[in-house]
């Protein structure tokens, strides 16, 4: 049971890499837990997501909060506040 | 009733034709009274040479349809375009084009400052400077763009 992690723009140049596999549970775990594993999983990945005070994750392309349930499955996004226009 | 492609919606690397865009806002109804357009533009300044614009596909379309969509409703438009560019843009090169149309001036020029300002910071796109000498950095977040986009919340 798995969930495609995608990073972008400071944050995928901090962490070195655009996307990872994460192994979760087949209930699910809220988007804090697995940020928590992440940086569990790798100490440079835990840097770079302590040191961005303003992450933002969406999770199958809609922004979501830290108590949101992630599935198996599920394309969860981890990137810096948004600066276009 | 409302035209085919009466929204309109691209996320691209090329150009956009802004005064094709404002032809075709135009003539998307005979009800419409009044066209309004903005184009953000790469500023320059402070040995900036560039800026190169990331997004996140997919989420990126999805989240431009549903802004098109909300001011669709919301200032009763007969039609809007939102264009965003994406790749490397130089000092001086458009960025975005919003376009609104409306039946009266009001509807299409609050329509078109909901949707630079939610754009701006509701839509997956991140910039990175690029400096005479070769040094970069990423556009930091401001407060100001996120009062702007939140101030539309309480506007009736």
């Amino acid at each position: 049971m798995t969930v495609t992690v995608l990073y972008f723009a400071a944050l995928r140049e901090r962490i070195g890499c655009e996307s990872q596999m994460l192994d979760i549970p087949p209930e699910g775990l809220a988007v804090s837990d697995l940020l928590a594993r992440l940086g569990a999983a790798d100490a440079h990945t835990a840097t770079a997501l302590a040191e961005e005070p303003r992450l933002r994750v969406a999770v199958n392309h809609t922004l979501c909060a830290m108590h949101d349930l992630v599935r198996p499955g599920d394309e969860v996004a981890v990137f810096p506040p948004m600066t276009g226009g | 009733m409302l035209a085919d492609g009466a929204v309109h919606v691209a996320v691209q690397v090329v150009p956009f034709d802004a005064a094709a865009e404002m032809a075709r806002l135009s003539t998307l109804s005979t009800l419409a009274g009044g066209v309004s357009l903005f184009v953000g533009q790469v500023r320059g300044g402070g040995g900036l040479v560039s800026l190169t614009l990331e997004h996140y596909p997919g989420m990126t379309e999805k989240i431009m349809q549903v802004l098109a969509a909300e001011a669709m409703e919301r200032f009763e438009l007969l039609g809007c375009t939102l264009i965003h560019r994406v790749g490397r843009l130089e000092v001086g090169q458009p960025i975005v084009f919003v376009g609104a149309c409306a039946a009266h001036r009001a509807a299409a020029l609050a329509a078109t400052g909901f949707l630079i300002d939610r754009l701006k910071t509701g839509a997956p796109f991140w910039k990175k400077e690029e400096y005479a000498g070769g040094g970069t950095a990423w556009v930091q977040a401001r407060v100001e763009d996120d009062a702007a986009a939140s101030a539309w919340d309480n506007t009736p």
